[in-house]
């Protein structure tokens, strides 16, 4: 009997565990240290086994009649620092976007520059990492090409995006990405939207675009891109704002 | 066919009744004396769990209690469910949003197709450290409770990988011991007493003694159906709304009509668990609390046969 009773109690024991565990300890280990770093091994595991099943293969690509309405901004929509409003006021004219960092020819593009390069368009979706999804025509230029003409030294590692948006905390968005990423055939800098001028509100005059993983990573208002063979010393070295605030560096889920 | 020795070496190995889970039998000796009565009642306890299936399950019931609360702590981000490639933003099939009166007062407002409801207090509009807060589901049902989606993202996408892993030997596990043909896939003369099996549980009348032994009809039905259909569906439409793994599985995107569908039907196999979950729940308690439990922790569970002789039918 007294086995029975300690079995018993043993059982109501771990019941009452698991729902606390499971309810209040979830939180309790959310502020944790270490535990959102375990659990963010899971997307080191994630990457490399979404990366080996999908390699270069290519986004969906859509038809016109696909195209959402609206393309839903999300995130900064009107950037209010001195240097975007003195190159939207004056309608982007004198706009240079900056190619720097651990590459062989460092350079500044214009916009006319950048739309005289070969440009790709692309109807692709726009996942959320809110959860919704929209989609709508890009057309730009290939990083890849952008990326050849500057040619990266053998020591860099990733590519960083810095924007003209300042933050809630008054830092600067910034986003980077792996050399898989950026030399993918559909990840383009962008100067339209729908076959218009990007508008404000999406980023204008130039956005990243990479269509296999969310929409945070993909930087609005690029002021300027760096090759660099860490992001550990950037801003709060997570390699972008929302990966900064906890977010996942590899979005592609 | 594998078998874990079952803890304690006394058992005697008897019968295993047409196809059943029942591995070994002693008569338990721990339990108080049958009131004398005829027929007369014998008392076995059967090996019914094996140590591997028992780690699985209890490691598969953590995994779903976090992947439901963290899962749920995402959809706040965007409490609002759509069909096709992408999201009509006024046309949500499910969503849980609030208004505001006048007054200001806020009110939970939840929307199925054209039909409104006031769900104060539970969907849309609920209370957070005592103050009315818009959200989708409430705080205590979302890990972790405040709105922090980096976070629930964090806990979902590591426990997918656990629960994914522990799915893929649960599989390989029951093919191996064929608990997967003999104890879940209803065999032909299951089928044919489906009726009869449906009027019982409808009343609540459950089987007893060597026919407890083994899983019946319904309940084999429920655990291949949950186990197949739900768990591998919930996997892949996981996996479906990923936009890396949609560059390899456009097909199958394409198949449930576009990604929000994806995230849809993602959405309602979870809710599917919750509806299981609660049917099972159900029938541990109404089928014997403690023998179940004893069952899935232990391994061990006991059976009341009428007369000794049944127990070889
Ligand atoms: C390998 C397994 C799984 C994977 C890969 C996975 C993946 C995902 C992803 C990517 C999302 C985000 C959707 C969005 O962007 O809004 C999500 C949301 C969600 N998951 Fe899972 N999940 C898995 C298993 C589960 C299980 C077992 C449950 C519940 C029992 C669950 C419940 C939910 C819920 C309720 C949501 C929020 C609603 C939604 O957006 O669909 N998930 N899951």
């Amino acid at each position: 009997m007294k086995l029975i009773n300690r079995r018993r109690r043993f059982l109501r024991d771990a019941l009452a565990l698991t729902g606390a565990v499971a309810l209040g300890g979830c939180d309790k280990l959310s502020e944790t240290d270490w535990a959102p770093k375990v659990l963010g091994s899971a997307t080191a595991l994630s990457h490399a086994a979404q990366g080996a099943l999908s390699r270069n293969a290519m986004a969906r690509e859509y038809t016109e009649a696909d195209i959402s309405p609206e393309f839903r901004p999300n995130g900064s929509t009107d950037p209010q620092s001195a240097a975007y409003r003195a190159l939207a006021a004056n309608g982007f004219r004198g706009y240079r976007l900056a190619i720097g960092g651990l590459v062989a020819h460092p350079m500044s593009l214009s916009l006319d520059e950048l739309r005289a390069l070969p440009n790709r368009t692309q109807i692709t979706r726009h996942d959320c990492v809110e959860g919704w999804s929209v989609i709508g025509k890009w057309t730009g230029v290939q990083l890849s090409h952008v990326l050849h003409m500057a040619q990266p030294t053998a020591a860099a590692r990733y590519v960083v995006f810095r924007c003209y948006d300042a933050m809630d905390d008054g830092s600067e968005y910034y986003e980077s990405l792996g050399f898989d990423d950026a030399y993918h055939p559909q990840t383009i800098l962008a100067w339209a939207l729908n076959g218009k001028t990007l508008p404000i509100p999406n980023g204008a005059p130039l956005r990243l675009r990479v269509p296999r993983q969310l929409g945070y990573k993909m930087a609005k208002y690029l002021r300027r891109i760096d090759l660099v063979a860490s992001f550990k010393d950037i801003e709060g070295g997570a390699g972008g704002y929302w990966e900064d605030q906890g977010y996942q560096w590899y979005a592609g889920i | 066919m594998p078998r874990a020795e079952p803890p304690g070496s006394e058992y005697a190995c008897a019968v295993a009744g047409s196809g059943t889970t029942a591995m070994a039998s002693i008569p338990e000796d721990a339990m108080p004396p049958q009131p004398v009565e005829a027929p007369r009642r014998v008392k076995r306890v059967i090996y019914r769990h094996t140590l591997p299936l028992r780690i699985m399950h209890w490691i598969n019931a953590v995994c779903l209690l976090i992947l439901l609360g963290s899962g749920l702590q995402i959809f706040n981000a965007h409490p609002a469910l759509y069909w096709g490639q992408r999201s009509h933003f006024d046309h949500p099939w499910l969503s849980l949003g609030a208004t505001q009166t006048r007054d200001g007062k806020l009110h939970g407002v939840t929307t199925i197709g054209a039909h409104r409801f006031n769900t104060t207090g539970w969907f849309g509009v609920s209370s957070m450290d005592g103050q009315p807060t818009v959200r989708g589901f409430p705080s205590w049902a979302t890990i972790p409770g405040p709105q922090w989606l980096a976070m629930g993202r964090a806990w979902h996408f590591f426990f997918a990988w656990i629960f994914a892993i522990n799915g893929v030997c649960f599989v390989l596990y029951a093919l191996w011991t064929r608990h997967l043909t003999r104890d879940l896939v209803p065999t032909r003369r299951d089928w044919l007493g489906i009726g009869r099996s449906i009027i019982d549980h409808a009343l609540l009348q459950h089987p007893h003694g060597e026919e407890a032994a083994r899983y019946n009809v319904l309940q084999r039905i429920a655990y291949f159906v949950v186990i197949f259909v739900f768990g591998g569906g919930v996997v892949l439409m996981g996996l479906a709304m990923s936009p890396r793994m949609d560059s390899v599985l456009g097909w199958l995107v394409d198949l449930v009509g576009g990604r929000q569908s994806a995230r849809s039907i993602h959405f309602l196999f979870a809710m599917g668990f919750i509806a299981f979950f609660l049917i099972h729940i159900f029938e541990v308690i109404v089928t014997g609390l403690g023998n179940n439990l004893r069952s899935i922790i232990t391994g061990r569970y006991a059976i009341e046969s009428k007369t000794h002789d049944e127990t070889h039918q």
